[in-house]
């Protein structure tokens, strides 16, 4: 029964904190359905709370790299992440283009200076 | 309420069914198909990288259905955070779904529409579905929104469930260098593409003190490091935002 559970378990772990916890904000949308909109205060705040979060996650997954990444130093990994902004900016704010420069500087940067 | 019939599209066809796969259509050839495929290719990088199963990947896809949420939910877990920062973190990235959810279904409800019609629309809300149906449902008769918005979000989920599973095998087989091309994916793209929607200056100032605030308080270990970088982050841009509002 416990090798059962341990195979599991990570499903239950995704039903309760991914499923539940992000469902309840939709839930609540259609329970309260009525008289909020995209410009009330509350709504540029928890929008604000999102962006800091999703944003702090992700100069993590550059600066303290996982598995293969690891493999790519540190200093190409945030060249490379700055390059595809400054490309992103350059380019017309496009979003293609600067994800495209980005992983190209880390491939040619991981080619060159990888151990 | 009544729409005048001459704002139907020609092209939506008079079934349900039709108007559904009318749905599924508009989603694989739009801009944000090409967008849920890369993206998802590297949240399946991520989730092999972290050793998730496959399946578990795509079932995500299918319950949480938000890939900001899916990004927070597998690197927290991957990188050993407790279960009540990794929910934690998750819900405060998933309050921008009840504006959305607000926002979407005055357009779908009508006269006869029963809550559980709603039930599905409210569940696939997401970024790429709300764009898509605010821009399209207003050309479209009220009696067949919703199972136009259905269609369109179905369209979308096998996406993203289709492209996580390639992402995850081709990490799996891929050299150690293009694998790695490949785990950068995920946060290049959100980098860019959340840098992109902060259009607003308070967007922007969260966004900038969040890429640091992150960082900085993993480094010094402080607990519950991701809510606090949303909650301090977000709140001191929007703090900011109210005192130059106020000096104008």
């Amino acid at each position: 029964m416990n090798a059962v559970l341990a195979d599991l378990w990570p499903y239950l772990v995704l039903i309760l904190v991914g499923y539940l916890p992000n469902e309840i904000w939709r839930v609540l949308g259609l329970v309260l359905a009525r008289g909020l909109n995209e410009d009330s205060e509350i709504v540029v705040w928890s929008r604000a709370v999102a962006i800091a979060l999703l944003a702090g996650v992700i100069a993590k997954l550059i600066l303290f790299a996982n598995g293969a990444l690891t493999t790519v130093p540190l200093s190409v990994r945030v060249g490379a992440a700055v390059l595809g902004f400054v490309a992103f900016v350059l380019l017309k704010r496009s979003v293609f283009a600067g994800v495209l420069a980005g992983e190209a500087a880390l491939l040619i940067g991981g080619y060159l200076f990888s151990h | 309420m009544s729409e005048p019939l001459a704002s139907a599209s020609p092209e939506i066809e008079p079934s349900s069914t039709g108007t559904f796969f009318a749905g599924v259509r508009s989603a694989l050839t739009s801009v944000f198909f090409l967008v849920l495929a890369g993206t998802y290719i590297g949240m399946g990088a991520l989730a092999h990288d972290f050793g998730f199963p496959s399946w578990w990947l795509a079932l995500s896809s299918m319950l949480v259905w938000a890939a900001p949420a899916q990004v927070i939910l597998i690197s927290a877990l991957g990188t050993g955070a407790s279960l009540f920062e990794a929910g934690l973190a998750v819900s405060l990235s998933a309050i921008r779904l009840f504006p959305m959810v607000v926002a979407l279904l005055p357009l779908l409800r009508g006269p006869g529409t029963r809550l559980r019609d709603l039930l599905l629309p409210t569940h696939f809300t997401s970024v790429s579905m709300w764009v898509e149906s605010l821009r399209l449902l207003p050309g479209m008769p009220p009696a067949r929104r919703i199972a136009f918005c259905n269609g369109l979000s179905v369209g979308y989920m096998g996406t993203a469930v289709t492209f996580g599973f390639v992402g995850y095998y081709l990490a799996a087989g891929l050299p150690v260098l293009l694998a790695a091309t490949l785990l950068f994916l995920t946060p290049m793209s959100f980098l860019i593409s959340t840098a992109n929607n902060a259009r607003m200056m308070v967007d922007r100032l969260a966004f900038a003190l969040g890429l640091v605030l992150g960082p900085s308080l993993a480094y010094f270990a402080v607990g519950l490091d991701l809510m606090w970088t949303g909650l301090i982050g977000g709140t001191l841009a929007y703090l900011v935002h109210r005192f130059r509002e106020a000096a104008q």
